[in-house]
This record gives structure tokens, C-alpha cells and sequence, in this order.
């Protein structure tokens, strides 16, 4: 089987969003594989050991983005692919769909695995976006594959329920929590990841018209959320604080 | 001079530190109280190759160098010591002599298996007459046929539970003095080998440290370990070559309390300010930030003079008696910065402290490190 999965370099979870000059300043940041795409990692070495193949992790970002590649070779990938867009200035969803599609159009593959959303946008565009560009079926949220010949049986995650759903490859799915548990890579993975191939292209290698991949969406501000008040304990007779609580309602916090 | 880690020993480092942070801390006052590491964490370990971290890449290890060693030891460092002690014992006196000493069938045959974590290794010198006084043994090993036989008691050996191969030396030629020990392989399986009693202890909890009982054991001949009589000298060269590691995992432990520190001291508020602005604290503070630049460059140093093939007698005593009394000062002063909450046992520092104790004595103590050194420098000087 061949499969491929779409890997971004995020944030860690565990970092406080600081803005400075109206962009979230990712200095002094630690930066990890988005935890959506590592579970799809996760899944394809899965799926290769289980059905052979090979697995190829494909990130469309900067030069640092070799560290987050070079991690997913240590867990078990097989080879990796950076596109570096480091030269292009608006950058969105459709942007790297695009590229991921341009890049794509001249691959063998069964199985494309994505993370469900990236923790730092959170849009669960990018995979979505990809399928169409294809032209491939594709299932989002999945928390369970099982692969039978040229079959995919898919458990998808719809708010608390499990759907239940069968494709046929070639096929695109992106990853819910749940799917599995990651593995940390082992230290003699990590030594034998260094001797795994890892290509590095530039955008502009590919097939690309520059117009046709420039963002559809502008960000306006960024801001980060109010900070949180403190609370208001009414106190008095019940009625006269249903009265109180209702009329704060309306005209405080303006939600009735 | 160049004192950047290989970029592969940066990226084994910062994968360590993320099991650690992720794992381990986790579990770190269940580890305390229950005195067990979790099932969980010791297969997540083997997973991720811990236990092979100073056996060759031939044998299915990571063959690294002191210098990355060191640096992998300093992240183990920064959890819980008794799972630090479960894993460095192992890498550490449990498996170099097999890796020095061992003749390659031996090596065949024992590393593959520790390397995976799969056997435990373990190392037993010690007895009730023989501490400091290490050539003092009385287990005895006669031979019979194409056998030993092995007859006598080890305490404190740590991983003893644990273990599935032993290191141990015992005294083939009594007439012989140190020059009549020799070190074995010993199963746990071998006829006539029984762990004893598990010994209380006021730290490193989830360590074990147990008797040894050795009743007519049968060891065959091809389980000798290095060449007959030279165990001794074996012995001592083990601990020499893990003394490194055990600072390295010391100067950890140090980082990880001045973290603490730093965070502690600029949050609690007394006379109305975060106590780093009164200048004792500021001061402490301070101390502790220069014992461990000091003892990260003598630990790296070392390092790197042994992966130069230089002889370090000397110097491996000096960090070893370095290291350890290091750590029990820096112990001592972040227990003092945090006050009342150093002693509480719901919190990590008391930990630390009482586990800081244990690295003056073990692996040789404070004192005959000295001696060491002492000695040593009157060679040099004569
Ligand atoms: C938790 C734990 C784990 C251990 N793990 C192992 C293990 O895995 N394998 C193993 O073989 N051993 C192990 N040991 C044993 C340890 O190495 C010894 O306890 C240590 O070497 C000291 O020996 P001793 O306890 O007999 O003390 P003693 O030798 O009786 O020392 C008592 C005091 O006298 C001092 N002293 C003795 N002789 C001299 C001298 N000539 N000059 C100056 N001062 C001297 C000592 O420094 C010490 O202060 C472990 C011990 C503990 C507590």
C-alpha cells in the first residue's frame, strides 16, 4: 500500500499564545507535530506493517519544518517530503491544498491520511480541500480504519456518536483523537531516521500558476480573548435574585 | 572546542525529555508512594530503547559515546530517581561489564535481550564484610569440572528484583587476596541463586536493593567474566566507567530543582513582593545556578576525555565525589528556597533531598573517592 500523510508543524499545546504587533509571536516557542496529524502517523505505520508498502510524511512549510519530518521518519515513516513555501507571503487553506494538490498530481497512492484540524488554526480545511482538488472520496474524523483489498471500513466520530462508513481507495481520511496512541520513537529509530531519505522541494518547483494558489482569506486582526472577569454571587431573598439575575442577564451581559 | 551536542544527541534528548515530561512526572508520586514504577512506564521504556543506551548498535543498542550518554543521563535525571536508578543501574554497572569484558558469545548471547530491556542486568560486589572494603569478599567460587560453584551472600544490590543477569564477583583463589576474585555471569535461573530480603529505604523508592544468596549455585566455566583472578580489578573498572553517567544523572536532577526554584521564587509573595527580590533568596538561587554550570562542563568534560580513549581514574573519582556532593548541596538550598513546602511530602523537593543522599554512598562513597584521588595524585607526584 502506499500511503501519505499531511503533516504540519504547530505550536505545542502546552505554550502560552503571546501577540506582538499583531501577530502571534512564535518566539522562544517549542514546536511539535500538530497531535491530529500524529495520530495519522500513527495510523499509517499501523496500516504498512499490517499490509506493507511504504509510508511517505509530506509537509508543506519552512526548513524547520525538518525537525517535525525527521521525528515522524524516527516513529517509523519511511520517507519524507518538505515543500518549502518560506518564500510565499499570503498563505492559507486553499494555498496549501493547492500545492499538496500540485504535488500530488504525479503520485502513486491508496490512502492519504491528515490530521482532523491543526491546534493552531483549527479550520479542518486542508484534507477536505485536498480530496476535492483530486478528485478522491474522502471520510473526516475517523477513530477507527480497518483496510480489506480495495475496501476502507471507517468509524467516523459525529459529535459523541460513531458512524460507521465503507470507501474505496484511493481514498483520503483525516484523524480524530482515538484513532490510537501515538508511540514515541525509539532512540535507535531515531538514530536510523537520519539515514531515511528526506527531499526537500521548493514550491516553485511544482506545476503551479502563483495566481491560483494565492489566499482566498485575509486576516483583518488578530486578538486574543477577553480576560475573565470575576464572577458575581447574588445574595438576598430568592425571588428578589431571580429578578436581579434575570435583568443582569438582559442588560449586563446582554444575552436575553 | 566546540561544546555543541551532535545533532542526533539533541534530538534523542529532546525525546527523552518529552517521555519524562509526559510520562514519567506523571507518575512520579504514585512511583513514591506505591514504591513501584508502573508496568506502563517500564514497557513505554523498553519501547522506546532506554535499556540499550550504552550497549553497541551490533548487539541492538544505540552505540553512542560517553558525551551522549551523558546527555541522555542528565534528561533521565530530571524525574523520578528510583526510575532513573532502575534504568542506570542497568545501562550503567549492569550491563558494561558484559559490554568491556565479554567475549563475543557472551556478548551474543546476554546483550540482545538487555538491550530490549527483556533481562534486566544487575551488579553485586557488595557484602556484609565488604563495603568500602571491597576486596574483603567471602563469597567463594570453587571449581568443579567445567563448573563453579558459588557459595556466600551479596546485600544491597540494587535491581536485584528485577534482575535477570547478575555481574558478580567472588573469590576463586582465597590465598590470593584481591588478586583472587573473579567476576561471573550469573542467571537467576542458575540452580542454587535466591534473592533475600528487599531492603527498606529512605529514598529512591521503586529501586530495589535486596540480598543476594548464592547455596552450591551453578555457574558454568564459559560465564566467567573477563580472565581468572582480575575480577577486582574488573570490578573497579566498571564503577569508574559509570561514575560519568552517575553525574550526569546528578547534574539532571540539579536542573530540574533549580527549575522548580526559579518558578517557586517568583511566585510566592511574602512581605509583599516574590521572594526573589529579598536578596538571600536571590542569593541561594544564584549558588545553585553556579554549582550546575560548574558541574555540567566537569561532567561533559569527562565525557569527552573518555571518548578520547584517555585514562580518567582520577578524574571519575573527582566527578563522582563532585557530582554527588553537588547535588546534596543544591538538594539542600532548594528545600531551604521553598520553605515549608520543601518538606511537604506532596510536593517533589523532599524527594530529591532525601534521594540526593544515596550518591555520596553508593557507587563508592564521598570518602573513598578521595582516597582515590589522593592516591592518584601521590603517583602522579612521585
Ligand atoms: C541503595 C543502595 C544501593 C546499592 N547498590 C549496590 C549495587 O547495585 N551493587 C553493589 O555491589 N553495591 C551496592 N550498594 C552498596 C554500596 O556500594 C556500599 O554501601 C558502599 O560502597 C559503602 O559500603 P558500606 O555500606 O559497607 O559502608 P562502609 O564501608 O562500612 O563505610 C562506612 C563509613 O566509613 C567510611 N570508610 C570506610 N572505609 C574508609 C576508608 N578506608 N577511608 C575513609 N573512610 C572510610 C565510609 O566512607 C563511610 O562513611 C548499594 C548501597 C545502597 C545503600
Amino acid at each position: 500500500m502506499d500511503i501519505y500523510v499531511l503533516l504540519k508543524r504547530t505550536f505545542d499545546t502546552e505554550e502560552k499564545i503571546v501577540i506582538n504587533e499583531g501577530k502571534v509571536s512564535d518566539e522562544g516557542v517549542d514546536f511539535i507535530i500538530n497531535p491530529y496529524d500524529e495520530f495519522a502517523v500513527e495510523e499509517a505505520i499501523l496500516l504498512r506493517d499490517k499490509h506493507g508498502g511504504e509510508v511517505t510524511v509530506v509537509s508543506v512549510g519552512s526548513e524547520e519544518t525538518e525537525k517535525e519530518l525527521r521525528t515522524a521518519l524516527a516513529m517509523g515513516a519511511d520517507k519524507a517530503v518538505l515543500i518549502n513555501c518560506e518564500d510565499l507571503e499570503a498563505q492559507d487553506q486553499h494555498t496549501t491544498a493547492s500545492i499538496l494538490a500540485a504535488f500530488f498530481q504525479d503520485k502513486d497512492y491508496d490512502l492519504i491520511l491528515g490530521g482532523n484540524v491543526s491546534n493552531d488554526n483549527s479550520t479542518g480545511q486542508v484534507g477536505p480541500r485536498l480530496a476535492e482538488q483530486l478528485g478522491l472520496p474522502y471520510v473526516t474524523m475517523i477513530t477507527n480504519i480497518e483496510v480489506d483489498g480495495n475496501t476502507a471500513t471507517l468509524k467516523r466520530d459525529v459529535e459523541g456518536d460513531t458512524e460507521v462508513i465503507e470507501a474505496t481507495l484511493p481514498l483520503l481520511v483525516t484523524a480524530q483523537q482515538g484513532l490510537n496512541e501515538p508511540r514515541y520513537p525509539s532512540l535507535p529509530g531515531i538514530m536510523k531516521a537520519k539515514r531515511k531519505p528526506l527531499e526537500e522541494i521548493d514550491y516553485d518547483d511544482l506545476d503551479i500558476d502563483e495566481d491560483e494558489i494565492e489566499a482566498k482569506t485575509e486576516t483583518i486582526t488578530t486578538f486574543l480573548p477577553p480576560e475573565k472577569g470575576a464572577g458575581k454571587i447574588l445574595d438576598g431573598e430568592l425571588e428578589v435574585q431571580v429578578k436581579e439575575l434575570v435583568s443582569n442577564l438582559h442588560q449586563e451581559a446582554k444575552i436575553l | 572546542m566546540d561544546f555543541r551536542l551532535d545533532e542526533e544527541i539533541e534530538f534523542l534528548k529532546t525525546n527523552i525529555r518529552n517521555f519524562v515530561n509526559n510520562e514519567v512526572e506523571k507518575v512520579a508520586m504514585q512511583i513514591e508512594k506505591e514504591d513501584k514504577i508502573p508496568e506502563r512506564i517500564i514497557e513505554l521504556s523498553k519501547e522506546m530503547g532506554l535499556f540499550g543506551l550504552s550497549i553497541p548498535e551490533e548487539y541492538g543498542g544505540l552505540g553512542i559515546g560517553m558525551v551522549g550518554k551523558c546527555a541522555l543521563y542528565e534528561e533521565l535525571g530530571k524525574t523520578h530517581n528510583g526510575y532513573t536508578t532502575l534504568i542506570g543501574a542497568h545501562t550503567g554497572i549492569g550491563t558494561v561489564g558484559i559490554v568491556e569484558l565479554g567475549n563475543e558469545e557472551q556478548k551474543q548471547k546476554y546483550l540482545p535481550d538487555m538491550a530490549s530491556g527483556n533481562k534486566i542486568g544487575a551488579f553485586a560486589l557488595t557484602e556484609p564484610e565488604a563495603g568500602s572494603n571491597a576486596s574483603n569478599l567471602k563469597t567463594t567460587a570453587v571449581k568443579r569440572g567445567d563448573t563453579y560453584i558459588l557459595n556466600g551472600t551479596k546485600h544491597y544490590i540494587t535491581n536485584a528484583i528485577e534482575a535477570d543477569v547478575f555481574t558478580v564477583m567472588a573469590v576463586t583463589d582465597p590465598s590470593k587476596g584481591a588478586k583472587g576474585i573473579t567476576s561471573f555471569i550469573v542467571e537467576k535461573s542458575f540452580p542454587g541463586f535466591q534473592v533475600g530480603a528487599v531492603e527498606e529505604k529512605m529514598g529512591l523508592k521503586g529501586s530495589h536493593s535486596a540480598e543476594l544468596i548464592f547455596e552450591d549455585c551453578e555457574v558454568p566455566e564459559e560465564n566467567v567474566l573477563g580472565e581468572v583472578g582480575k575480577g577486582y580489578m574488573n570490578a573497579l573498572k566498571i564503577l569508574a566507567n559509570g561514575r560519568a553517567g552517575l553525574a550526569a544523572r546528578n547534574l539532571g536532577s540539579c536542573q530540574k530543582l533549580l527549575d522548580m526554584c526559579m518558578e517557586y521564587v517568583q511566585e510566592r509573595v511574602q512581605f509583599g513582593v516574590p521572594i526573589i527580590e529579598h536578596q538571600a533568596v536571590a542569593h541561594m538561587v544564584a549558588e545553585i545556578g553556579v554549582e550546575i554550570e560548574a558541574l555540567r562542563s566537569f561532567t561533559y568534560r569527562i565525557a569527552w576525555k573518555v571518548d578520547q580513549g584517555e585514562k580518567v581514574i582520577k578524574e571519575a573519582a573527582m566527578l563522582k565525589l563532585y557530582g554527588s556532593e553537588v547535588y546534596n548541596r543544591v538538594a539542600d538550598k532548594a528545600l531551604q528556597v521553598h520553605g515549608g513546602v520543601g518538606y511537604i511530602s506532596d510536593y517533589p523537593i523532599e524527594r530529591y533531598y532525601r534521594d540526593a543522599r544515596i550518591t555520596r554512598i553508593y557507587e563508592g562513597t564521598s570518602e573513598i573517592q578521595k582516597n582515590i584521588i589522593a592516591s592518584q595524585l601521590r603517583k602522579e607526584y612521585s
